[in-house]
């Protein structure tokens, strides 16, 4: 499979969002630093995505840039056909649990993004929410009070209650220690399944990529490259003492050259 | 051509406060050629007053008089209330036991000691000096206090674990710990000092740069040597701050901040 | 009892009450020993603030200081609190203002008593004046910080959500910062307290301040002037809680850390 061609996506699938050739490059004090180095990715609507590589590859820049936070060097990005600009409620970013606003309570938060609506519309999404995370008897309590996982989980139900398009998620689960974080993987493959958002994941942990992606997109070190765009055609639920699971995962670890044996 | 262009934008940004603050200058000339009986002078007024100040040898002896003054009384603050401040942030007790009359001492001017330190001392530096004292130990002591207290348990905790007495838990520990939130408190500290000794020294002394404006005003409403004062107390202010800045960038002190 | 364990809940009480005992002992009797013939000893500041009281005088100073403190420091807010996060917010803004800020700062309120004068006579507003420039560059500070110091991560969000640059600042900059900002005003209110008390002390005839200079100068009446000091010291102390109690409010908890 070539590295530099736009890799499309299966053919029953509308394209989502569509990253063509794009390059970031950053100057600070005379210093250039090539982050991303010709990506080109095309999602489809509803698809669960992975961005994998080691901490610091470009991973996050690319994300940021789908979000629109970022503008590429040069390339574009497209969702749904329109050039990214600038930040929008479609793209919804979900940062690592400190993006949750301390002020606001839980109904504060989730209700951050619906101040156009009216009242009683406004309270049924928020209280909608609060139940698909799990968070009910909570809603009046402030982000301190909460834990990890719960300030995580507000942070989906805020970016979901606005009803996005796409969720850009980056190492959300990176904070929390590592059995609460499979409990949080199985809760947004729930809530995936509900609502199927198309979903941009990034992650270090090849783990997590293989359980929760369609497709599994492995990035190179800085400057970033896509080495490789892996099919992950097990279905919901994975049992990841499957052959074919570990076959995928053995293979991705392979590909970044990774030992296997500790 | 891409440093060029950088250098270029550098310059025009370093302009701009120095444009602001001529344009205020400006403003103020006019301001003060439309009331031309007003008592204030103009910018050119105050440069005169410094002049004359410098003609008359008073510009030097007040500077250093008030200079002094500071100087003892700050010095003398820290002498005593770092030490002490330690001690009591150290001993839980010893802070619950002095931590009321603190907070009651606290929030009264300096200069309403007054009264005591002219009958103590009389008029003159050491009332000046004691006032200086009074503003700074509090401060000090409670920034002393709070800077023990902010020791993270672990830093204690590993100090005991490899076995340091408590003389080597002071000296390898607790010192070095709370010198970055000390120095920062003595620069606080000093600006208060140089506050509270232009104000005593608009009422308790003759000389020094507070005595220069109350004076220069009741002798003759010599506003620009009013404002002349007023214009080199903010600047040593500000000198007495960077210097105090420079030395929280000494390299050893830095590990207690992020960049600034 | 072990000097280094867990304090026990009464202890909360009884060191604090044994250090007071202790210092008002040490007080009486360093007066009593030295034969002094002015300096008040407890009792005598005790009946010489019940005599206050009862010729009304105590309440009408206390009510005039906290008149011109609330003016000034009101002013301060109004002023210093949409100045300040403008600042805080356009760093170009900060770059160009920033250096008269610095050189006015160091300045002390009491200084500019001969220029508040001219501007607005002997009398209670210039000393609101004072009061506010005292408390103004503080307020301006803790804004401009408190605004630059919005982790990124709350603006990104708040722009992801689609807010324009005034809902940002209202719905997340502001929040954000506000901890930081009441802070700032705490420490401005507690700055306005002490310049109201100088300011009284030379350019007005009423509140505390007068009291404390006054008392001294017709008829070297010191144990007024200590009842006057203290009285100062505990209102101060009272502004202070108060305002603390602001820090505890649910939405504005989670920027401090308190202790348990």
């Amino acid at each position: 499979m070539s590295l530099t061609q736009p890799v499309s996506v299966p053919a029953a699938v509308t394209t989502k969002l569509s990253v063509e050739h794009v390059s970031m490059v950053f100057e600070r004090d005379g210093k250039s630093t090539h982050v991303l180095n010709d990506i080109s990715l095309d999602v489809g609507d509803g698809e669960f995505v992975c961005l994998l590589g080691p901490s610091g590859c470009g991973k996050t820049t690319l994300l940021n840039a789908m979000a629109g936070f970022l503008s590429p060097t040069s390339g574009e990005i497209k969702v749904s056909g329109e050039v990214v600009r600038k930040p929008d409620p479609r793209r919804i970013f979900v940062f690592q649990e400190r993006g949750v606003f301390p002020w606001l309570t839980v109904e504060g938060n989730i209700g951050f993004g619906l101040s156009k609506l009216p009242r009683l519309e406004r309270e049924k999404r928020v209280a909608y929410y609060v139940k698909m995370v799990g968070l009910e008897g909570f809603e009046k309590t402030y982000p301190q009070e909460l834990s990890g996982g719960m300030k995580q989980r507000l942070e989906v139900a805020r970016a979901l209650a606005v009803n996005p398009d796409m969720l850009l998620l980056d190492e959300p689960f990176g904070a929390l220690d590592s059995i609460t974080r499979l409990i949080m993987r199985g809760e947004l493959l729930r809530i995936w399944e509900a609502e199927r958002k198309t979903i941009v994941f990034v992650t270090h942990d090849i783990d997590e990529a293989v359980q929760l992606a369609d497709r599994v997109v492995v990035m190179s070190a800085r400057p970033a490259t896509i080495q490789q765009i892996v099919n992950i055609d097990i279905t919901h639920p994975r049992d990841i003492s499957s052959p074919r699971y570990l076959e995928l995962r053995d293979g991705i670890f392979q590909q970044i050259g990774l030992a296997h044996k500790v | 051509m891409q440093d060029e262009s950088a250098a270029r934008t550098t310059v025009r940004v370093r302009l701009r406060p120095i444009a602001f603050i001529a344009a205020l200058l400006v403003l103020w000339s006019i301001g003060i050629r439309r009331e031309p009986s007003h008592l204030l002078p103009g910018p050119w007024g105050v440069v005169g007053g410094i002049a004359d100040l410098v003609r008359h040898g008073l510009l030097l002896k007040y500077v250093v008089a008030s200079l002094f003054r500071v100087t003892w009384g700050f010095v003398l603050a820290v002498v005593l209330a770092i030490p002490l401040g330690l001690a009591v942030g150290w001993y839980r007790r010893a802070e619950m036991a002095l931590n009321p009359i603190l907070q009651i001492l606290r929030p009264i001017s300096p200069l309403a000691w007054i009264p005591i330190a002219i009958l103590w001392f009389g008029v003159g530096d050491l009332a000046a000096i004691f006032l200086i004292f009074v503003g700074c130990f509090f401060p000090l002591m409670l920034t002393a206090i709070n800077a023990v207290q902010s020791i993270p348990a672990v830093y204690v905790n590993a100090g005991r674990n490899f076995g340091l007495s408590s003389a080597a838990l002071v000296y390898r520990v607790l010192y070095p710990a709370v010198v970055p939130n000390l120095i920062v408190g003595l620069r606080i500290t000093l600006g208060i000092a140089w506050l509270v000794v232009v104000a005593a020294e608009m009422i308790a002394v003759s000389s020094g740069l507070g005595f220069l404006i109350i004076d220069a005003r009741n002798a003759g409403n010599r506003y620009d040597l009013v404002l002349a004062g007023m214009l080199i107390i903010g600047v040593i202010g500000l000198l007495l701050d960077m210097g105090m800045r420079s030395l929280e960038k000494v390299k050893s002190f830095r590990w207690g901040y992020s960049e600034d | 009892m072990n000097f280094l364990s867990e304090p026990r809940k009464w202890e909360r009480f009884f060191w604090p009450i044994l250090a007071s005992a202790l210092l008002l002992a040490l007080w009486h009797y360093s007066v009593v020993w030295s034969g002094t013939k002015v300096f008040p000893s407890p009792r005598e500041v005790l009946n010489g603030m019940g005599d206050l009281l009862r010729h009304h005088v105590l309440w009408r100073d206390i009510v005039d200081s906290l008149r011109r403190v609330a003016a000034g420091f009101g002013a301060a807010v109004v002023l210093g609190v949409p100045l300040g996060l403008t600042l805080g917010w356009y760093p170009a803004a900060n770059q160009v203002v920033n250096p008269v800020m610095q050189l006015l700062r160091p300045i002390s309120p009491i200084a500019w008593i001969p220029v508040a004068i001219i501007f607005f006579g002997v009398g209670d507003r210039a000393a609101m004046f004072l009061i506010f420039l005292g408390a103004f560059f503080p307020i301006v500070v803790a804004c401009i910080s408190g605004v630059s110091n919005v982790p990124s991560v709350f603006r990104r969000a708040g722009r992801n959500f689609g807010l324009t640059a005034p809902q940002l600042l209202a719905k997340v900059l502001l929040p954000a910062a506000l901890p930081q900002i009441l802070i700032g005003l705490r420490i401005a209110l507690g700055i306005a307290w002490l310049v109201v008390v100088a300011a009284e002390m030379i350019a007005v005839d009423s509140g505390l301040g007068y009291l404390v200079i006054d008392s001294r100068n017709s008829g070297k009446r010191y144990d007024l002037v200590v009842a006057a000091i203290l009285m100062i010291g505990v209102i101060g102390l009272v502004l202070d809680l108060a305002f603390r109690r602001l820090e505890k409010l649910r939405s504005v908890r989670w920027g401090f850390r308190f202790e348990s």
